[in-house]
């Protein structure tokens, strides 16, 4: 193991509790959800994409149709097919080798391995992934296996310390003006479309803002 | 098979793909400039649109609830300039407080 991916394990390992109390709270909510242990840690060695696991199990919940359950992880998703045709200069080596490597792919491991001009430093990246992957899967783990000791995980206040995370996240990312724009203009279009499409879209359509990038620098 | 089931493996499937699209079929080719200005303003634009649909999304539409309360807790961290792990405790204990009362 190099520096790097030594850094991107110190860079993650703060963030390592909340993912795993974030994986245990998807645990249970999958568990009251009629998923099988299984099914719920297979989704979270698979998907390993916080947002569109709960997203999925929600739209489940509310009655949608198993349909209607992809097509909002899925929607949420795609910023990851943006992500990493933004990215893929960055990783090297064979072909399996970044086929796996990219499976550490995730906001978090994404984001604290930024070096500017949208790029990431890949070991970064690669090892934050690799710490947060075993909390977010075993986390579920208790979830599922626990869920009825645990009980209701929105009344420890995990849907409040989402947005703050993400908030605490994008205040990183504010660096020059343009970014700012585009931090408000993402916002904004997600406000608009919160109460016009089904979850799922305003996120997707926030990601055109940086369409604006195109224009010049 | 079992709608979890399903559900499981067409996400998990899909997701797979889109992480390693990038880096499987483009490789370690630059991309256009212009197309990597854009690509940098990806971060901050998604960044904000989550932190906006998980304060007041829901699926009936924007919904005003404690979980605000957490935000205006992690604000107060995050300009204080406290570590990110501090920031989510404190939010998620503000928004728990919040709910008991």
């Amino acid at each position: 193991m190099t520096s790097s991916y030594r850094e991107g394990a110190k860079r993650l390992a703060i963030l390592t509790p909340a993912a795993f109390s974030f994986g245990a709270a998807f645990g249970v909510l999958a568990g009251t959800e009629g998923f099988d242990p299984a099914a719920a840690i297979v989704m979270s060695a698979t998907t390993f994409a916080g947002a569109a696991q709960f997203a999925a199990v929600t739209v489940l919940e509310d009655g949608g149709t198993v349909a209607a359950a992809v097509a909002a992880a899925v929607l949420l998703n795609l910023r990851y097919l943006a992500i990493s045709i933004a990215i893929a200069p960055d990783f090297e080596g064979s072909r399996p080798r970044r086929f796996v490597e990219s499976q550490m792919i995730v906001d978090e491991s994404w984001a604290i391995s930024q070096v500017g001009q949208g790029r990431v430093d890949r070991r970064v990246l690669v090892g934050a992934g690799l710490v947060l992957f075993p909390f977010w899967v075993g986390g579920t783990a208790v979830g599922a296996l626990a869920g009825d000791v645990i009980g209701d995980p929105a009344r420890l206040g995990f849907d409040g310390a989402l947005p703050a995370l993400f908030l605490a996240l994008l205040v990183t990312q504010l660096v020059d003006r343009r970014a700012k724009l585009a931090a408000l203009a993402g916002g904004a279009i997600a406000l608009v479309l919160i109460p016009l499409t089904p979850p799922g879209i305003p996120v997707i359509a926030a990601s055109g803002a940086c369409l604006w990038g195109l224009r010049r620098r | 098979m079992s709608e979890a089931w399903a559900v499981v493996l067409l996400v998990g499937a899909f997701t797979i793909a889109f992480k390693g699209a990038g880096p499987v079929v483009l490789g370690g080719r630059a991309l256009p400039e212009q197309l990597s200005n854009a690509f940098e303003l990806l971060a901050p634009a998604l960044l904000a649109a989550l932190v906006v649909t998980q304060a007041v999304g829901s699926k009936d539409g924007i919904v005003i609830d404690t979980r605000l309360v957490g935000v205006a807790a992690g604000v107060v961290a995050i300009l204080l300039r406290a570590p990110l792990i501090v920031v989510i405790v404190v939010a998620a204990a503000a928004t728990a407080l919040a709910r008991l009362l």
